[in-house]
């Protein structure tokens, strides 16, 4: 149904792919044991297009968020495992690469509105957190350098707002999960932390629910009812004379 | 080469003239242009205003409005799937509501359609990635509510009107801003962590084009945590989805009406036949298509499919003949070009700077207006060169720590300290370089404030909509916009179900369309929606035989 080459965007430019590997320099990698020369420099994800690969699983959001693109490598001879996202890290020369697609690790099914904050409440959705025997690995592991076991610590002594702050950065690619003796699914286990936290713990905006109550009266209806009736050159007039708060107070935030 | 710090020697010399003038440069501010000279800027720099970019489409409904080449190219393409090949008299998946796309609006509007009465085995998202892989997860900078004192609905409405350059369909700008406080409160009920005072009230920011500070925020990780929480509620409801199965046409009905579609199992090459009720298409942008040949910030996935299968059945377009490129792509080093440095750090106070140190634009300005102006500073030679050929100006990140207190860079722009850590650069000392790049798709399939588009039983929310933000969408209005359209498409799509009766399945329009294409006289050497970009090698794609 769909073939290869209905999909090329443009044909291939083999003089300018050959400059690109001359000027950069080539290097070896070993996509799951296989010798591939590809140009200096680019990442394991380009690397692996570049070599012919083209991607279904392993690859995302191409720019760190996502989680999709796990990889596991060792350069020859290392005794070291490197863990790292295929988007973001650069191939090395000996490289030996497999990534990881895909995690299998059950979340537990949950009602957010149901649970209670209490120091128990993660103990008692992921019992197995308890096992921790507090190796690190799943913190070595993290290509977001989050400390992962120290969330996990912090989760088994209750502490769901410390958990949730730790983890806050996880991207949820799940190798922590795949290298933890322990078998614990640390990246579940914080997103019930933060959701607990975001739900029960932190404060909440006085201000927004005072507005919303606004909104609900429709206290705003006619204003914006009347800029959506006045002609281009009242609204062009009022939008060029509005205040900017940036301009006249610096920047916000704290 | 010698790398200092990440940066080559040359580049240093240049980051010492920033450093030199940082200080004047904070507290000599430049101010916000008029009107008349950012239309000029824009005329002369921003490829929507310049020739060669765009053509006029010769086929379908839309026939005649002058599109990006690139989304012309795919729709005056033939149809991917060839009616003869599918047995639409075997039905595998027979459900009320399709959605198609498992990224923000998709996943929202699960949630709202089956809080307004849809059962979850009578939803079926169908995406072509895992469900959550979407540029909403990869959204930094923060979302847009005016809930603030200060702040107001009216005024949020204005500033989307205006960045848009009035060429939003009004009625959409008002859901957008008055149903952004409700959003936020539905956040706070899933637990969504945002940055908040100790108080309680919500840490906001300002944002390119907005005359208030009303940018809530996460971090730089916003649209992730968004994304988190909202998949997390559908995954403990267990709502059904198709993974690594994308959309390759849509099904109509001998009523004229949608009836689902037919999606491709990416992994077994087999297609399923999927009928629905009703659909709604939340398939996101087009950033993967590279229009006018910039890189961009989006999504492997973001390849524009929902447009070219919407067209195919008759639906149209909006400002298409739009793109926005995001003025602060990175420009080095050179694995990150086109990945986006949140507009945030500018949000905190950061000052764009050009090779000699010197401030030339408000940082604030609306993204086109922005970019335009980045642009021209590199034209005029007063741009870095990376080593690699890349245009670029500097980013004074150091700035937001001086401004907000030592560690402000650490603790709200985790994302990119990390990101740039990666390369030896660190960006809470030293600036960052910068590039416009391809971002959003402002306009898509022309939706009304119940995301009902032309076609009966097809609602769109999310990127792939038009008309939201009229030709420029302003920061902080897509993780909005999913939210605000995806409910909304849940909620009108279940009301819809209850009524609707689906007839006989067809594709002719497929064979329609290949008609049309004939009448036109255009003769399609590609073929549309295309799924995936195309990135293998030159060298490799040239050898390549499709023997297996």
């Amino acid at each position: 149904m769909i073939k290869k080459e209905q999909v090329l965007l443009e044909k291939p430019d083999v003089k300018k792919a050959e400059d690109v590997e001359k000027k950069a320099g080539t290097i070896e990698v070993f996509v799951m044991g296989k010798s591939y020369k590809v140009p200096a420099g680019l990442t394991i994800m380009k690397a692996l297009e570049y070599a012919g690969y083209r991607y279904i699983r392993g690859c995302g959001c191409r720019a760190g968020f996502c989680g999709a693109c796990s990889t596991i490598y060792r350069i020859e001879d290392e005794q070291k495992l490197g863990f790292d996202l295929a988007c973001q890290k650069v191939v090395e020369d000996k490289m030996y690469l497999v990534q990881l697609p895909f995690v299998p690790a059950t979340k537990v099914e949950y009602d957010i509105d149901k649970l209670e904050p209490t120091e128990s409440t993660i103990l008692e959705i992921y019992p197995e957190i308890a096992r921790c025997v507090s190796c690190n690995t799943c913190t070595k592991s993290c290509p977001q350098d989050i400390e992962v076991m120290k969330y996990i610590q912090r989760a088994i002594r209750g502490e769901i707002a410390k958990c949730a702050e730790i983890s806050f950065d996880c991207i949820q690619c799940g190798l922590c999960a795949m290298r933890c003796p322990a078998d614990i699914k640390h990246y579940h286990v914080s997103q019930l932390a933060r959701r607990l936290r975001g739900k029960y713990i932190d404060t909440k905006s006085k201000n927004l629910a005072k507005r919303l109550k606004e909104v609900e009266s429709r206290k705003y209806d006619s204003e914006i009812e009347k800029l959506i009736k006045m002609d281009n050159k009242g609204i062009l007039e009022l939008y060029k004379n509005r205040k900017i708060e940036a301009e006249e107070k610096g920047p916000g935030g704290d | 080469m010698k790398i200092t710090d990440g940066y080559p020697e040359y580049m240093m010399k240049s980051i010492k003239l920033v450093e030199e003038k940082r200080e004047k440069n904070m507290s000599q501010p430049v101010k916000p242009m008029s009107m008349k000279s950012r239309e000029e800027v824009l005329s002369k720099y921003h490829p929507d205003y310049m020739k060669g970019t765009k053509r006029e489409l010769k086929v379908g409904i839309d026939k005649g409005t002058i599109l990006y080449n690139g989304i012309v190219d795919l729709l005056e393409a033939k149809p991917v799937l060839d009616p003869k090949d599918v047995d639409l008299s075997k039905i595998d998946y027979d459900v009320d509501l399709l959605i198609i796309g498992g990224g923000g609006a998709g996943t929202v509007a699960a949630l709202f359609a089956y809080e307004s009465g849809v059962p979850k085995d009578k939803i079926l998202i169908v995406t072509k990635l895992r469900h959550g892989d979407a540029n909403s997860m990869m959204a930094q900078g923060g979302i847009q509510a005016a809930d603030r004192p200060e702040d107001n609905p009216t005024l949020h409405y204005l500033d989307i009107y205006g960045g848009g350059h009035f060429t939003n369909k009004p009625e959409l700008a008002r859901a957008l801003a008055l149903d952004a406080p409700g959003i936020i409160s539905w956040h706070e009920e899933l637990g969504v962590m945002y940055d908040r005072h100790e108080d309680g009230e919500f840490q906001e920011l300002s944002g390119g084009g907005t005359c208030r500070n009303r940018m809530h925020s996460c971090k730089d990780y916003s649209g992730m945590e968004l994304m988190r929480n909202i998949r997390d509620k559908a995954r403990n409801l267990e709502m059904p989805v198709l993974e690594f199965c994308p959309m390759a046409e849509l099904l109509m009905d001998d009523k004229g009406q949608l009836a689902g579609g037919i999606a491709f199992n990416l992994e077994t090459f087999e297609y399923y036949v999927i009928r629905a009720k009703a659909t709604i298409l939340a398939t996101g942008g087009s950033g993967r298509l590279h229009l006018a040949n910039y890189p961009t910030t989006n999504h492997y996935g973001a390849t524009g499919d929902g447009l070219i299968m919407a067209y195919h059945v008759g639906a149209n377009l909006l400002d298409l003949d739009t793109i926005q490129i995001h003025p602060t792509g990175d420009a080095y080093p050179e694995p990150l070009v086109g990945i986006l440095s949140t507009e945030k750090i500018r949000g905190l106070g950061a000052i764009p700077l050009n090779k000699n140190g010197d401030p030339f634009v408000f940082p604030l300005e609306p993204r086109d207006v922005e970019s335009a102006m980045f642009i021209q500073e590199c034209k005029r030679g007063k741009g870095i060169v990376t080593p690699t050929g890349m245009p670029g100006v500097w980013l004074d990140s150091p700035m937001v720590d001086i401004i907000h207190g030592e560690g402000t860079i650490e603790t709200k722009l985790a994302g990119e300290v990390r990101k740039f850590k990666r390369f030896g650069i660190d960006m809470t000392k030293h600036p960052i370089l910068v590039y416009p790049t391809l971002h959003y798709q402002n306009g898509g399939v022309e939706i009304n404030e119940k995301t009902e588009t032309k076609i009966p039983g097809l609602f769109a929310a999310g990127e792939v909509s038009g008309g939201v933000h009229g030709k420029n969408r302003l920061m902080g209005n897509s993780l909005l916009d999913f939210n605000v359209f995806g409910r909304r498409s849940g909620i009108y799509a279940a009301k819809y179900v209850k009524k609707a009766k689906i007839g006989k399945l067809t594709l002719n329009h497929l064979d329609k369309y290949n008609k049309m294409l004939e009448q036109a006289k255009i003769k399609p050497a590609k073929s549309a929606p295309i799924i995936l970009p195309e990135y293998r090698g030159e060298m490799a794609i040239s050898r390549a035989l499709d023997i297996f």
